[in-house]
């Protein structure tokens, strides 16, 4: 492809997001928790979780895959992608310790990596991402990688 | 909850309890507003067509949550979820279930820590498999 908004992206590889700051809260948990109907007493009932090794309720480590803790809401402004249409193309996240309510996190993400491509879906560009998730303490509690197709 | 699964008791080949989800509609605004990802193709079903979907599909991510959420039962109160990952093979529409299941790779000791990598994957009402991925998950050791 080699046309110059690829070549402007290609620019802005290790560009960072503004940081942004989101307060957890057990409304989002509550919110998350019935979306996806999981009834895990870990993520909502004080008195059993205080029994196991966490020793109280924490975030469910698989909120970290909503948009706006990993996702669209975090990423760094890019130049102008030709390629308007998008799809979600995977992605990777590593748990290093345990949130709780009331933690507030740091989220960063950059753009670690973009790649041309051709599929059933025809030309595609690929825009790899990283984001760091940092409690308030400063202690990374997550890292992810999450793969945006536009094509 | 069921029985906390053990280190000891798991070994290469050992399968996970399959967790089947019965997505709606109505789950998929659920998530949206939960995930704060509002792309019309997941609720709008004008939309989902203009852009040559079939009709409005299932979020990627809701299906890793749904993954997410077969690991974390099976790692019980006393395991944890270290690591996860997966990709979208083909699109799944609501009013069907889907059938999330896994199945243990390897296991190993790492620092002082039993872990787990399985295979993950979600079969459609057809029995397609239509996302993967990969899945750790520390399990205690039996005492």
């Amino acid at each position: 492809m080699a046309e110059e908004w690829v070549e402007n992206l290609k620019k802005a590889i290790g560009r960072e997001g503004k940081p942004s700051q989101i307060h957890i809260e057990s409304s989002m948990i509550r919110s998350f928790i019935d979306a996806i109907e999981d009834p895990n007493p870990l993520w909502q009932d004080e008195e059993y979780a205080r029994k196991t090794p966490f020793k109280g309720t924490v975030v469910p480590p698989m909120m970290l895959v909503t948009s706006m803790l990993s996702g669209g809401g975090t990423r760094p402004e890019l130049p102008p992608i030709l390629l308007t249409r998008v799809l979600d193309g995977g992605g990777e996240w590593e748990f290093f310790a345990p949130i709780r309510v009331g933690d507030t996190l740091t989220i960063t993400t950059k753009l670690r990596n973009i790649r041309e491509t051709e599929g059933k879906l025809g030309k595609m560009l690929l825009l790899f991402f990283e984001t760091t998730h940092k409690n308030q303490r400063g202690e990374v509690v997550a890292r992810s990688q999450g793969t945006q197709i536009s094509y | 909850m069921s029985k906390q699964v053990y280190f000891n008791d798991v070994e290469a080949g050992s399968g996970i309890p399959a967790l089947v989800k019965n997505p709606t509609t109505r789950q998929l605004v659920r998530w949206a507003g939960a995930s704060g990802d509002f792309n019309e193709i997941h609720y709008d079903q004008d939309f989902a067509r203009s852009t040559g979907l079939p009709g409005v599909i299932i979020h990627g991510r809701l299906k890793a949550a749904f993954l997410g959420q077969l690991m974390t039962n099976w790692a019980g109160a006393e395991g944890q979820l270290k690591k996860f990952s997966c990709s979208y093979k083909s699109m799944d529409a609501p009013g069907s279930p889907l059938t999330c299941k896994g199945k243990v790779a390897r296991k190993y000791e790492k620092d002082g820590q039993g872990l787990v990598d399985c295979e993950i994957w979600i079969e459609n009402a057809k029995g397609e498999k239509t996302t993967d991925g990969k899945a750790t998950v520390m399990l205690p050791f039996r005492k």
